[in-house]
């Protein structure tokens, strides 16, 4: 441990996004009993801009890349393209958001505070260069996400999205700090250079078979977060209980920074032990995709469609980390933030249309939605074939990269397994089409309001997003191919 | 910017203006649609000129830009013999499509035709795509559209139908990816060229295990679009429900993209495997020209019957393919063209029918020949082309076709040659069911044919005479692409069959049914 511990200017302004957004959600709180409840705008905007601000910080700093505080953070470009994703997320969250709340009478300065302090926990993940640092980003993220989920406290469902996903969440956070332990004890360090260079040093078979067990503890925390099988139990009801706009957020922010730290620990730390995770990551990505595309077949409530097809998603996603190889970095990079924009899109259509109570999340629900608002579709049917993997959609760049870095590293049988899976999913994506385009409109939509602005808003950037990743990769892809090496 | 970049983005601009038209007038969106699927086709017929008028290379039109970085994706398009004249038949058949779909589509007119345009886009770019990943996209993209027209402004059964079709061919381009991706990680660059000359130099896939596993990748995407027996049944479904212009689209056109993918990237990338492979294809092939006449002909519904009818001549192309002959691979591409021009027209007609009726059921009709006689004038002559009467196009591509089929293995060609019996049985019991007869009830008062009817029939008569009679104008062009595929797979290089060759070609020439071209090959 260096002796200094007075941080520097360059500290602060490595650590400046975390700091805006934590302050931004502080002033929110003080600002409620001042104002009340009903100055909705005026916190909507300070959320905004404290986001706003956060990105310019983020991409600031991207210019002093280094590590601070005592090695305990590092900013590279790794860790910048997850901040400047997951906030993103937070700022489109914010847009779907406020219709929403006011729709269900929700109070909205504890949701914004509690979405601020979230995606700041989020950047401290990008951003950790240690096992502590880690674990605290994923607290601060994690305890602020179980109480968004469980927001309309007086809703049934909320209570019990809220619950379950607690009681599990913190369950599978012990195994993750379990395994953090037995690493400490191993090695003696929770530095994440320290380990990988003692295991690259050997410190004989003990304590490989120690790291070994330990990389497995602290893959069980992970594969909870990003919901990888067999951990995946809890996403359906939780994704399907929670407010729209959270279900949104979720499966798209600390889904993102749960799989920047699971690869940089487990390609960072655990690289010279490969052979011993790469079968469990291999196994547990064929076992997503087939769980996540066969259930989905199966499920009629829109929501709970969605939460299996973000199983499966994280498939495609872990088939790119069992390859570790620097393209599957870059290849799981690219597919995270495409993902974001299509699944952010498809959950802004439905907090659009499910109305107030949450009362048509139903797949039939949307029968004829593309006679009766031909835009909304249409963006939506865009949503779907990149979640499909159509070509000149990001979902489908982000498909082939991943697959392109499996082939790389021989997974041959895992991409072609993978790719048939994607041909499986096509079936429930193209259901949802058919009903908007192929049925006649029932109640549900006729009875449709226009587009509010926000969720407009988030529509059109999605879908201008997901096609320019489409059919220019290369902006994102460069960047990406860049900072995905991420031992130096 | 080439004639050809023009003629690949035309149809994209046309559907993207035809989303900002507003959509109640209906009126002036398919006199937009029909004015720009003219305009293209113009624009394509300059295409032909390098090949009747000038001196083509291998390729022309070609234009190479790099469209991604990394990996190393190029906007790689040009055009021989064989791309020439199936863009051709895609430009040819989008207005007469518009023109088929101007009274039977009524409903949600706007993104019909926008659909149909985007699909014209995407075929276009199927067949003259040099960059492997390039043509997956145009592959993929031309899926999208089609499935909204089934799916849409199909008949009672259109969605099961619609997601059929979808998913059956998303499972085989999955494959198809697999290889792909397998080939660019060894080779570096998706350009066709750069991978043809690394595969024959060794340098991808050097074991024949690999060559063997990306030839089958690449076979099951392809077959699955042709349809290759077992892997048809999607066909009669989608061709049944889909509305007539997806109906004629999909046999004509979309169909051909299997076969054009057989001959573009399955054969001449992996000619061993591809030779060694070619007993069970040619097996199924003519399983599939058998069974699929055998079907057709105990088929109560017309659309049907015309589906299955496509089965069987879809046999032909891929055993044309598959005899390793410069006559079957030249009979193959004819067939295709021809299959485009009389399938279409067999759809248009039964569409016309429909129009009339609202049944594609054969026992509604009877005795249409007397209400209607012009119709079944027209009728007749597709229904002879389909058969395969000589001076009428189809009788060209499946001599070509049995005639090197006979070259290599005689039993194959005379199992071939059932085929051609049996699609005269159910196209002519067809043609009495429906035509003569006395005519009762509903049918008694059918109109006859109307201007726009004889616009859309007249041109497709045209052609099936024109390429019944003056094969030179479009047979030489054929064979010179044809030939620099055939190089590496050719079966002359089996001593017996080179003997056999020499005679039946020569018999061939005097009867003018070949180019002189061949004279050169046959040695």
């Amino acid at each position: 441990m260096p002796a200094s511990f007075t941080p520097t200017a360059i500290d602060y302004l490595r650590f400046l996004p975390e700091i805006l957004m934590i302050v931004a959600g502080t002033l929110i709180m003080v600002m409620q009993p001042l104002l009340g409840d009903n100055k909705r705008t005026a916190f909507s905007s300070v959320t905004l801009v404290g986001f706003i601000a956060a990105l310019v910080a983020a991409v600031a700093a991207n210019d002093y890349p280094g590590l601070s505080f005592s090695n305990m953070l590092i900013v590279d470009g790794f860790a910048t393209f997850f901040r400047v994703l997951v906030i993103g997320v937070g700022i489109f969250t914010v847009l779907s958001s406020s219709e929403y709340l006011r729709r269900e009478h929700a109070a909205s300065a504890e949701y914004y505070a509690l979405l601020l302090f979230s995606v700041a926990g989020q950047c401290v993940m990008a951003t950790a260069n240690e096992l502590i640092m880690i674990f605290i980003g994923l607290e601060i993220s994690s305890i602020a996400t179980y109480i968004l989920a469980g927001y309309l406290r007086d809703d049934k469902r909320n209570n019990e999205a809220a619950l379950k996903y607690f009681l599990l969440g913190s369950f599978a956070t012990a195994f993750l700090l379990y395994g953090i332990a037995w690493i400490y004890g191993t090695t003696g360090s929770t530095n994440l250079a320290d380990i990988r260079s003692f295991l690259m040093t050997g410190g004989g078979a003990r304590n490989l078979t120690l790291a070994g067990t330990a990389a497995a503890l602290m893959f069980v925390g992970f594969a909870f977060k990003v919901s990888a099988a067999p951990f995946q139990i809890w996403a359906p009801d939780v994704y399907q209980g929670a407010p729209a706009p959270v279900t949104l957020f979720m499966s798209a922010g600390p889904k993102a920074a749960a799989f920047a730290v699971f690869m940089r620990v487990f390609i960072v730390a655990f690289g010279p032990i490969t052979n011993r995770w790469e079968p469990f990551v291999w196994s547990s990505a064929l076992l997503t995709m087939v769980i996540g595309n066969f259930a989905a077949l199966a499920q009629t409530n829109i929501k709970r469609l969605l939460a299996y097809s973000s199983i499966a998603h994280a498939g495609y996603v872990m088939v790119a980390i069992a390859a570790h190889n620097q393209v599957g970095v870059a290849a799981a990079m690219f597919y995270l933030a495409a993902y974001a924009f299509m699944n952010i899109g498809a959950f802004a259509v439905i907090t659009h249309f499910s109305r107030q109570g949450e009362k048509y999340v139903n797949v039939d629900d949307l029968a004829g939605l593309g006679w009766k608002q031909p835009a909304t579709a249409a963006l939506f049917s865009i949503f779907l074939l990149s979640l499909i993997g159509v070509p000149l959609t990001g979902g489908f760049f982000g498909k082939f990269y991943i697959f392109k870095a499996a082939l790389d590293a021989n997974l041959v049988w895992l991409s072609i397994l993978g790719l048939l899976n994607s041909a499986v999913a096509a079936y429930y994506y193209l259901r949802i089409i058919v009903v908007m385009y192929m049925h006649e409109p029932g109640v549900s939509t006729l009875t449709l309001e226009p587009l509010s602005p926000g969720i407009r808003t988030t529509l059109w950037a999605a879908a201008l997003g997901t096609l320019i990743l489409g059919i220019f990769p290369s902006l994102l892809l460069n960047f990406a191919t860049n900072s995905s090496a991420l031992v130096k | 910017m080439t004639l050809l970049d023009l003629v690949i983005f035309l149809p994209l601009a046309a559907f993207l203006l035809i989303l900002f038209l507003p959509k109640e007038h209906v009126d002036g969106i398919r006199r937009f649609s029909l004015v720009a699927s003219i305009a293209i086709f113009v624009a394509s017929l300059g295409l032909i000129g390098p090949y009747w008028f000038g001196n083509p290379g291998k390729f022309v039109f070609e234009t190479d830009l790099p469209w991604i970085n990394s990996p190393a994706i190029r906007y790689h398009v040009a055009i021989d013999g064989i791309s020439l004249w199936l863009l051709l038949l895609t430009t040819l058949l989008t207005p007469l499509c518009v023109l088929v779909s101007w009274r039977s589509v009524q409903k949600r007119v706007k993104e019909f035709f926008a659909f149909l345009l985007l699909l014209e886009f995407g075929l276009i770019g199927v067949f003259c795509a040099f960059d492997l990943f390039l043509f997956f996209v145009f592959w993929e993209v031309s899926l999208v559209p089609m499935y909204f027209l089934i799916g849409v402004w199909g008949h009672e059964r259109r969605i099961y139908a619609a997601v059929k079709f979808f998913v059956y061919t998303m499972a085989g381009s999955m494959l198809m990816l697999v290889g792909i991706i397998y080939i660019y990680n060894q080779a570096g660059t998706f350009d066709y060229a750069k991978i043809m000359a690394g595969l024959q130099n060794g340098s991808i896939a050097s074991s024949y295990q690999e060559q063997l596993f990306l030839f089958l990748a690449f076979f099951i995407a392809f077959a699955i679009k042709v349809p290759i027996f077992p892997l048809h049944t999607w066909l009669p479904d989608a061709h049944v429900e889909a509305p007539t212009a997806g109906s004629v689209m999909l046999a004509s056109v979309m169909l051909k993209m299997g076969t054009y993918g057989l001959l573009r990237f399955c054969v001449p990338m992996f000619p061993v495997a591809a030779r060694n492979c070619s007993g069970w294809i040619v097996t199924l092939a003519i399983i599939g020209i058998i069974y699929g006449a055998l079907v057709a002909m105990v088929q109560p519904n017309m659309k049907k019957l015309v589906a299955y009818s496509s089965v069987s001549h879809l046999g032909f192309v891929v055993l044309g393919i598959f005899s390793f002959t410069q006559q079957g691979f030249d009979g193959a591409v004819y067939q295709m063209l021809n299959h485009g021009v009389s399938t279409g027209a067999l759809f248009i007609m039964v569409g016309f029918l429909y129009e009339r009726r609202h049944s594609l059921e054969i026992d509604a009709y009877g005795g249409v020949a007397t209400p209607a006689p012009r119709l079944a004038t027209v009728f007749m002559i597709t229904m002879l082309a389909s058969i395969g009467l000589p001076m009428l196009n189809n009788f060209v591509g499946e001599f070509l076709v049995l005639q090197g089929t006979a070259l290599v293995n005689f039993r194959w060609a005379i199992f071939a040659a059932i085929g051609v019996i049996l699609s005269a049985c159910y196209m002519l019991w067809l043609y009495q069911r429906v035509f003569f007869g006395k005519a009762s009830g509903e049918v008694s008062g059918l109109r006859d044919l109307d201007l726009r009817e004889y616009a859309i029939s007249v041109p497709l008569i045209i052609l099936m005479v024109w390429m019944g009679t003056f094969t030179q104008s479009f047979i030489p062009s054929i064979s010179t692409s044809t030939a620099v595929i055939l190089g590496p797979v050719d079966a002359k290089r089996d001593v017996h069959v080179r003997n056999a060759t020499h005679g039946a070609l020569r018999a061939q020439q005097q009867q003018g049914v070949l180019p002189a071209k061949e004279s050169v090959d046959a040695r």
